[in-house]
């Protein structure tokens, strides 16, 4: 089970009040009468499905009913990050393995996936405000 | 029934009175009518129980949407109080009949007495004018259910997702969640009571789950007559 932490609510919710919608950050073609079937095939049909680091959309359907992001490991189920529409991931497939050396890992300075780090307390601790 | 041209009220939709009175010879059925007839409702007071569950039927709901500070002006203005704009927050007037909560960051629920909500929606639109923002009376759409009683958390925390221990559901917050596989607004007006506002046509189902939910506290379900 997921807790994520919505950005828009500004706390963590059990995984049941949200939905996935799938890859984050697809750009429309602009002018879409001039693009080629290949491109307009390509944006309307096929998606990523990588290993590891993959920026997912997901909607607080029972909370805000909010669409936000998600940077999310495929591997491990591991949440690395939550973010608004319209920002961008600060932890990518390119910098992901720095940042986890770093000990960078949300922009909330918390693991958000229950079951990753069992014996961390600070979900615990954490006091909503 | 009363009705509003879009002229009447700054020109931008037209509106009407859902609350159609005595005269018009329509007789309103509360969300829990069925419950009712069926016999899982009954007549305001009685027995105490440890948990108390009462419905409020008919109160006005207005879903308001657009920027916070416009709608700040216009709200207090109108109600006398601030629009919440912290995430999740829920505000009440002095009487505490009245109350605007923070639904997401560009929306709102006021909740007002059974009747108040056509004069307000439209003194709402005629002081907003052109400026980009919606309206929409949801009241026939969902009811809202009181909560009291000192096991009220207790069957609580068997019915939602969300924590409602006193760190995380504090007084003044208000939360969409999940109750008990449907979905629920619930609310913490004051320390002693909750507030569920759920779906009309799930309310059977809700109090359906809420008697059995709350058996092992002894629990009564009541609806003032209309
Ligand atoms: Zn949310």
């Amino acid at each position: 089970m997921f807790h994520i932490f919505c950005p828009y609510c500004q706390e963590y919710r059990e995984e049941e009040e949200f939905h996935p919608s799938g890859q984050a950050h697809l750009v429309r073609p602009a002018d879409p009468a001039s693009v080629s079937d290949e491109e307009w095939g390509d944006y309307l049909f096929f998606r990523d499905n990588p290993r590891g680091i993959h920026h997912e959309m997901w909607v607080h359907r029972l909370g805000c009913r909010k669409f936000f992001n998600i940077t999310r490991d495929t591997a491990t189920y591991e949440i690395l990050e939550t973010y608004r529409m319209g920002e961008q991931p600060s932890i990518t497939a390119a910098n992901a393995e720095v940042r986890r050396e770093q000990g960078v890992q949300t922009a909330d300075g918390g693991w958000q996936t229950v079951g990753a780090q069992p014996e961390n307390s600070r979900l615990n601790e954490e006091t909503p405000s | 029934m009363s009705e509003a041209r879009s002229e009447d009220n700054g020109g931008n939709a037209a509106t009407f009175d859902t609350h159609p009175g005595a005269d018009a010879g329509v007789t309103p059925e509360s969300p829990l009518q069925w419950s009712r007839v069926q016999g899982r409702v009954t007549e305001e007071g009685g027995a105490a129980e440890q948990i108390r569950v009462v419905e409020r039927p008919f109160l006005g709901h207005l879903v308001l949407r657009g920027g916070a500070i416009t709608l700040d002006e216009a709200v207090r203005a109108e109600l006398g109080v601030s629009l919440p704009g912290k995430p999740l927050g829920l505000v009440l007037d002095a009487e505490g009949s009245r109350s605007v909560q923070w639904v997401s960051p560009d929306e709102w629920l006021v909740i007002v007495p059974a009747g108040e909500e056509f004069e307000l929606e439209n003194r709402l639109r005629a002081r907003l004018g052109d400026a980009h923002f919606a309206i929409v009376n949801v009241g026939g759409g969902q009811t809202l259910l009181e909560l009291s009683g000192e096991k009220a958390r207790e069957l609580l925390m068997k019915s939602v997702t969300y924590d409602v221990h006193e760190h995380g559901l504090t007084v003044g917050k208000a939360v969409g969640t999940v109750f008990a596989k449907t979905s629920v607004v619930l609310r913490r007006p004051s320390e002693e009571r909750f507030e569920l506002v759920v779906r009309r046509s799930f309310a059977d189902y809700c109090v359906r789950w809420l008697r059995d939910a709350g058996r092992e506290y002894g629990l009564r379900v009541e609806s003032a007559s209309h």
